[in-house]
């Protein structure tokens, strides 16, 4: 019942609707194979020719397939193989030539082949398919405008040279010469510093700013301002906007959990710190595909890769992560293909595409670079780099403190010698002495042995148990026993050899050796061991240890390290480990011993036996190498060990012990690097994935017999692999993106940037330079453009200064009646055109003039109040929006906390992207709700009253100079005498209503209330400032 | 020379129905005395003076419905236990399905090599002249059998939730799509003067899919769904600040249109008249939206038959108890109505409560109690009304329950069903649907389609046709292609259609 799942278009070429295969059986339907030797020009290529190519040719390559070069042609098409070398009875080619299937047949039209001729193919493909070099149809040159080489037009003579301002000018000012039209006049100061201030930093100019900028008489003023706008930090912040929009960033995971990616903005405050400081688009794109793969790559670059991360993750229960890993890697291919590319490359993930020369082969090619890009999830990079530069300079005072510490302990050790002497021969006389209570052993009265894993247990005459039956990798094993014996001191397990065990054990793999990685020992006053106590084990001791196997291992509390025997297999071993205080009652104790071996495949201990301890060893406290010192002949001793013995002293004397405690203290309060996980994408290296077309584009039908190499499309200039002889990886990939010689990402680029300057492209369609999409307004400009950006090193600042510098931009926005029908959409480019500012600016602004805006850069992303109802509708109300205070309720839009599927209303209403596909282009619309959104939200009624407070704390006294600085501040102009008078009509209004309103007017205003006027008055005021607030010129760029 | 050739010019590009030539704006005072209940005879355009983004459009040819309301079980109840009778699947309860059924099948839950199937313990009965079988839990439902079309051949492929919501939603599970509502607003507008065009109403629990079941795609936010909320003011930023009178909200947005007029003279961007306009259409929206949630005028009888004072009952489902579900749920049966009668184009009631992997039989009696009763006071309302010819009322899920039982992490009780895409049914009523009949069939375990298969594109195609919109001609280009609702396949089933 599987319905085919295209991406695209239904009409595919036939044969890639079946799954059409010649068996054997049908080997017999099939004409024999010619007998004669076949040459390929002369028998095959003209059969081809005649039969095949119109529709796998050069013009057209249906269902993906060539028929013309033989590359193409052996790689075969969207249903996978055609021609199999050698098996002309296997190759699809043959079965559908041979109208095998009557309902699959080619040409699908037209004449037939003859048997005879299906006899010729299969005698050619069953004599290797030979195709010579010479043979081959060149790579069909596309002759789509945007496929061909970035030219470097000649800047055009024009009749109005004055007009100038750079070479941008002269091509748009040809074109209208064309048309005669001249270009409108430069708006004037007050729109242009607010149009390069909202175009540059997304906030508006200050009153000062403005009269700054207008009262500048320098020919240099315009350049100077825009000089200082590009220098501003908040420069990163507004254009980084632009690209998380294109990177789909987000800070949840998307599907239905969609859970918080909690340090996502991390990567969002690389992009606006790399703007920042104008990092080279080439390498920009470099970083953010391939960081990782940069040969000595920082953490920076690394984290730079986070690009990709942005794809979204499904965890619902009972999904196939293999889908959701291909998803993702599909949505890499074709995210990638739109922002550097501007082609519509998904549409070849399930059939090669309808429109563009872009086979389904090569959206695979791309994907393979993909596939190998591995998630990680833990990465350690920088909070910041503020925060780290703290971090650097306290640790280096830590370290300073530090060497002082050591230094006065080291001073104090010194003097230690006379000391050390006596207390040396003390303890070597307590140690050559007869312990007070000598050391006997007692077996305990085993109630159960059990094993976590199912081995068994056999118990043998010396109370000892054998192990048997299953050998699991792992095991822990768990003895019971009880004891009436006082003063137990310790716990001495025996490993034990047995001829049963592999190479005698006393381990149970094969070369009979062990790890114990846990020895734990429990007490309870009964059987249940509800009120069970843990034994401390401080010291222990074992006749014999493996090199990084020590018997101290097996009782630190970590299961991954232990006790091993390894050098002295095939031979019984003994572990003693003694308690802190002497335990055991009478009234009988409990002892629950578990021993737990977790290390690699059935290291396991195969015959072992435990036993309780009394009397102790003397010097038992002793750590053993301080022990076997003393024990030894003191004239053998060497330096090291002296110093052993010193070290150990100043543990216990009194005022060295006090400085050791102070290091300690000191150095756990070592300042801890501000590091955070983030989610990167690495090189898979091991067990790399190979790649192969997907049938239809679903991952559960992988094309076996179409295995994918990583490279580009064959429409634009060759990548290379720059390793001899290895595959292209991602960071060729990266590479061969901003290649000089790309003909697409120049173009897209420039581009995308124009659209941030004018509202719309160069070329309009923004996201698809293919076939389909729209021929650019200005060609010769675009390539000039795209030309320049290379030439100037792919700097973002550099171009930018180039397109705001131009007089084209700098044209008034103010609509021409006169061109209403010859060009009413402006593609002349006769005028600027005004533009709603986006979803996060109408908030930015806002806050700006209301003098509320933080102007924090950067962080975690914030929660600025949401109506509860919104957040829990999320999946099973499974997110809190936790409200912030004080300066993160008025961060910037952009660092609002976006949830994939419960988004904050105040971003969708006003057209923000939904962050779950990439977007290249923001739409604008015009709707009720955006008017309810700024008379009404929390945030704008906010602004109002902040902006009100401002407007009367300010030096103006009077309504109509309070007026005036309201327009400057909002609208960066002087209002007319009509608005002021209107405005003083609603805020006379609205002090009438007031005055008997108290009640109301304590609302409107809120907090805090000014004491100089009366609120009647500031309630008027709150009524008027949001009004000017939804002015359409307020939220417009002009 | 008329400076709204352009935006015309433009509007067309973007297929925005706003129209400029309204400049000569209706005083506001003019438009606050026009907050009726519309006439839902009144022809659509009548509105000539209109910018308003949802201004009613011409359909392909005559369309049979003007409304929907499409009530989107999100969760997937079972089809086994409310709609599709199995006596098999009773008669084998307990026995493994054959190896080669589920072979090649994937699984959310089920650990295939133990799976049983699970027989149904709900009753089947026959209702109505057609006799439509519906199971006990939706006795009042059933009554209403004569008048519903009854589909148990819907088939998908997408076996996980969100995957599978935005398929039903937008006919192809991606991300970045319009969803129906916001296709079939884009293609008709509204007639409503003062209310969004596509409505979301929801009860209980969140959905998986959230916002994007309500996201207008690459279309323009125009057509997104607007959420009407349950407490508080019925539509996010309806209610004027605290301390904002009306009388004052209407003077500061006369003095508004006037300083964006003279904007206008001086621009003549025609954007800014569309926002004027929109000012108007949200200054409408203040007091018709307060109207349309009061349900005070509603009479007795239409309270208690809609159950909007039902109490909750005392045994709670464990997914679906979210406050007061059973009331809100018959409230937004009832607002429903009401905004269809207001010219609301489509109104989606969003119910998610009902993946029952587990507990299924307590689970789905809750649930079903939730639903049965106002749904099908909705269908009898519309109908008493002569609402029901023209409205469509549509009971949709992302996919059906699996005939095996779920016994994820070697549960030893099999107590619930799994997700199960291959077949489900959906039913709908009204709109020049044929009522009365049953269509479709799954196989005797109703695990897959054994006759007409309906896959969701063919179920949108038909939809649109019953709006009298061309599933084919209705598209938007994005990224050089034409898109529709119907991704690349859908036909219309003549045979739904009255």
């Amino acid at each position: 019942m599987k319905r085919l799942f295209i991406w695209g278009i239904a009409a595919i070429a036939v044969w890639s609707h079946s799954d059409l295969r010649a068996d054997d059986q049908n080997a017999a339907k099939l004409p024999e194979a010619a007998k004669k030797t076949i040459n390929f020009a002369r028998d095959i290529q003209p059969l081809f020719a005649k039969h095949c190519t119109s529709c796998h040719g050069t013009k057209k390559s249906e269902g993906g397939l060539r028929l013309d070069r033989r590359k193409n042609a052996l790689d075969g098409g969207d249903s996978g193989s055609s021609i199999i070398p050698g098996q002309s009875a296997k190759s699809r080619l043959i079965a559908l030539v041979a109208a095998v299937d009557p309902d699959n047949v080619m040409p699908p039209k037209g004449k037939r082949l003859t048997r005879e001729q299906v006899g010729i193919l299969r005698a050619w493909i069953d004599q290797g398919a030979k195709w010579p070099k010479d043979a081959d149809a060149t790579a069909a040159a596309s002759s789509h405008w945007a496929f061909r080489p970035v030219g470097r037009p000649a800047i055009p003579p024009v009749k109005n040279s004055a007009w100038i301002k750079n070479a941008i000018d002269a091509f748009v000012l040809a074109r209208l010469d064309q048309q005669e039209i001249q270009p409108s006049a430069e708006a004037n100061r007050n729109t242009l510093i607010r149009r390069l201030s909202l175009d540059l930093l997304g906030i508006p100019p200050t009153p000062a700013e403005v009269d700054a900028f207008v009262n500048d008489e320098s020919p240099a003023a315009y350049s100077r301002l825009v000089k200082r706008l590009l220098a501003s930090p908040r420069f990163g912040e507004r254009w980084g906007r632009h690209w998380l929009d294109k990177a789909r960033y987000a800070d949840s995971d998307g599907y239905e959990k969609d859970n918080a990616r909690p340090n996502a903005w991390r990567w969002r405050d690389w992009v606006i710190d790399a703007i920042n400081r104008d990092l080279p688009f080439d390498q920009f794109t470099i970083e953010q595909i391939a960081g990782d793969l940069l040969p000595d790559a920082t953490n920076m670059q690394k984290l730079a890769t986070a690009f990709h991360r942005q794809t979204l993750t499904n965890t619902e229960g009972g999904t196939d992560q293999e889908q959701f890993r291909f998803e993702a890697c599909f949505d890499r291919v074709e995210t990638t293909g739109a922002v550097w590319l501007g082609l519509t490359i998904g549409c070849a993930r399930c059939h090669s595409h309808k429109y563009d020369p872009i086979s389904q082969r090569e959206y695979y090619q791309l994907f393979a670079f993909m596939n190998n890009g591995d998630e990680l999830n833990g990465f350690d990079v920088r909070k910041s780099e503020s925060e780290y530069a703290k971090y650097v300079l306290d640790k280096s005072r830590h370290d300073q403190q530090l060497t002082k510490l050591e230094n006065t302990l080291n001073a104090e050790k010194g003097k230690l010698g006379p000391d050390l002497m006596k207390w040396e021969a003390e303890m070597r006389q307590k140690l050559a002495s007869k312990p007070a209570s000598p050391v006997k052993f007692h077996d305990p009265k085993v109630i159960s042995v059990s094993s976590q894993n199912g081995v068994s247990f056999r118990r043998l005459d010396d109370g000892s148990y054998l192990v048997h039956g299953k050998n699991p990798d792992k095991d822990t094993y768990t003895v019971v026993a009880s004891t009436k014996i006082e003063q137990i001191s310790g716990f001495r397990i025996d490993t034990l050899a047995d001829e049963s065990l592999p190479a005698k054990g006393p381990g149970r793999v094969k070369h009979g050796n062990f790890v114990l990685n846990e020895f734990e020992v429990q007490t309870s006053d009964d059987q249940s061991f509800k009120k069970a106590s843990k034994v401390e084990l401080p010291t222990s001791r074992a006749d014999h240890f493996q090199k990084d196997f020590p018997i101290a291992k097996a009782a630190d509390g970590d299961p991954k390290t232990g006790w091993a025997v390894g050098g002295e297999l095939g031979q019984d071993h003994f572990a003693v480990f003694a308690t802190k205080q002497p335990i055991g009652k009478t009234n009988p104790t409990f002892f629950k011993f578990v021993l737990k071996q977790e290390h690699g495949t059935q290291h396991t201990i195969g015959r072992f036996r435990i036993r309780l301890r009394t009397g102790r060893e003397p010097g038992e406290s002793l750590p053993e190498t301080v022990r076997s010192i003393l024990l030894a002949d003191r004239n053998k001793l060497g330096p090291e060990q002296h110093k052993s013995l010193l070290d150990y002293y100043a543990t216990i004397h009194p005022v060295t012990s006090k400085l050791i405690a102070q290091v300690a203290a000191h150095q756990k309060a070592t300042p801890q690097p501000p590091l955070m996980k983030v989610r990167v994408v690495v090189q898979r290296t091991k067990d790399p994935r190979s790649t192969f077309m997907l049938r239809r584009g679903d991952f559960l039908q992988s094309m076996k017999d179409s295995p994918v190499q990583p490279t580009g499309l064959s429409i634009l200039q060759p990548l290379k692999s720059r390793h001899e002889n290895a595959p292209a990886d991602r960071l060729d990939l990266a590479k061969w993106l901003v290649d000089p010689s790309n003909q697409l990402t120049p173009r897209i680029v420039v581009n995308q940037m124009w659209s941030q300057f004018f509202g719309e492209g160069l070329v309009r369609t923004i996201n698809d330079f293919g076939v389909r999409g729209e021929r650019p307004s200005h060609p010769q400009l675009l390539d000039w453009l795209a030309s320049e950006l290379v030439r100037r090193q792919w700097g973002r600042k550099d171009m930018i200064r180039l397109i705001v510098n131009s007089a084209t931009y700098r044209q008034s926005s103010a609509h021409r009646p006169e061109l209403a029908d010859v060009d009413p959409q402006n593609y002349l480019l006769s005028r600027q055109n005004r533009v709603r500012v986006e979803a996060e600016i109408i908030r930015d602004v806002s806050l700006a003039v209301a003098g509320l805006l933080s102007d924090k850069i950067g962080g975690p992303s914030v929660f600025p109040p949401l109506p509860p109802d919104v957040a829990a509708l999320s999946y099973a109300n499974n997110f809190k929006w936790n409200t912030s205070k004080g300066e993160d309720a008025y961060r910037r839009g952009m660092y609002t906390f976006f949830k994939r599927t419960a988004p904050h209303p105040n971003l969708n209403t006003f057209d923000c992207p939904d962050s779950n596909t990439t977007c290249v282009e923001r739409r604008s619309s015009n709707t009720p709700l955006q008017a309810l959104t700024t008379l009404n939200n929390k945030v704008f009624v906010d602004a109002s009253r902040a902006l009100a407070r401002r407007i009367l704390n300010s030096n103006f006294s009077n309504n109509i100079d309070r007026l005036q600085f309201a327009y400057r501040l909002c609208v960066s102009r002087e209002p007319s005498a009509d608005e002021l008078s209107s405005l003083a009509d609603l805020l006379s209004a609205g002090t009438q209503w007031y005055g008997d309103q108290a009640p109301d007017a304590e609302k409107l205003i809120g907090q805090p209330r000014l004491s100089e006027i009366t609120i009647a008055e500031q309630a008027a005021w709150v009524a008027t400032t949001r009004i000017i607030l939804n002015l359409d010129e307020f939220i417009t760029r002009e | 020379m008329n400076p709204f050739n352009e935006y015309a010019l433009r509007a067309r590009r973007d297929f925005l129905t706003t129209t400029a030539s309204g400049l000569g704006l209706a005083g506001l005072g003019s438009i606050l005395s026009d907050d009726g209940i519309l006439s839902r005879a009144r022809a659509s355009g009548e509105l000539s003076a209109d910018l308003n983004p949802f201004a009613a459009k011409n359909p392909h040819f005559a369309p049979r419905a003007k409304s929907c309301i499409f009530l989107f079980n999100a969760g997937a109840p079972s089809h086994l236990d409310l709609f599709d009778p199995k006596p098999k699947l009773n008669e084998l309860s307990g026995k493994p399905l054959p190896k080669s059924m589920t072979e090649n099948v994937r699984f959310a839950f089920i650990k295939k090599d133990t799976a049983t199937l699970l027989g149904t313990k709900r009753q089947f009965t026959r209702h109505g002249e057609c006799g439509m079988e519906f199971s006990d839990y939706l006795p009042h439902l059933a009554t209403c059998a004569d008048d519903m079309l009854m589909i148990r051949s819907l088939h998908s492929e997408q076996f996980n939730h969100h995957p599978g919501q935005l398929l039903m939603q937008c006919g192809r599970a991606s991300f970045g799509l319009p969803v129906m509502g916001s296709w079939i607003t884009y293609g008709l507008g509204s007639e409503s003067r003062n209310l969004p065009g596509y409505v979301v109403l929801n009860s209980g629990r969140g959905s998986s899919g959230g916002a994007t079941l309500w996201q207008s795609g690459f279309l323009p936010s125009t057509y997104a769904g607007v959420l009407f909320r349950n407490q508080g003011e019925p539509v996010l930023n309806l209610s004027n600040p605290d301390g904002l009178p009306p009388e004052l909200q209407r003077r500061g947005l006369e003095i508004l249109r006037k300083l964006n007029q003279s904007r206008f003279e001086k621009i003549r961007d025609p954007e800014i008249a569309s926002r004027i306009a929109n000012y108007e259409l949200a200054f409408r929206m203040q007091s018709a939206a307060p109207e349309l949630i009061d349900l005070s005028g509603e009479s007795k009888q239409t309270h208690k038959a809609y159950g909007i004072d039902r109490p909750e009952p005392k045994q709670k489902g464990g997914r679906g108890s979210f406050g007061n579900t059973h009331q809100s749920f018959a409230r937004n049966c009832l607002m429903a109505r009401r905004m269809v009668e207001r010219g609301v184009r489509f109104v989606n009631i969003v119910y998610a409560s009902w993946d029952h992997h587990s507990n299924l039989d307590n689970e789905l009696k809750y649930n079903s109690g939730v639903v049965d009763q106002p749904i099908s006071a909705l269908i009898k309302d519309l109908k008493q009304r002569g609402m029901l010819d023209d409205t469509l009322v549509v009971w949709g899920c992302e996919f059906g329950r699996t005939p095996l039982g779920e016994n994820r992490g070697g549960r030893s009780a099999n107590t619930g069903r799994d997700h199960h895409p291959f077949s489900f049914s959906m039913w709908m009523a009204g709109g020049g649907i044929k009522g009365g009949q049953t269509y479709g069939e799954s196989d005797e375990f109703g695990w897959g389609v054994a006759q007409d298969p309906v896959h969701v594109n063919d179920l949108h195609a038909t939809m649109l046709h019953l709006f009298g919109l061309d599933h084919l001609k209705l598209t938007h280009r994005f990224q050089g292609r034409d898109f529709r609702l119907t991704d690349v396949a859908g036909k219309v089933i003549e045979r739904w259609l009255a």
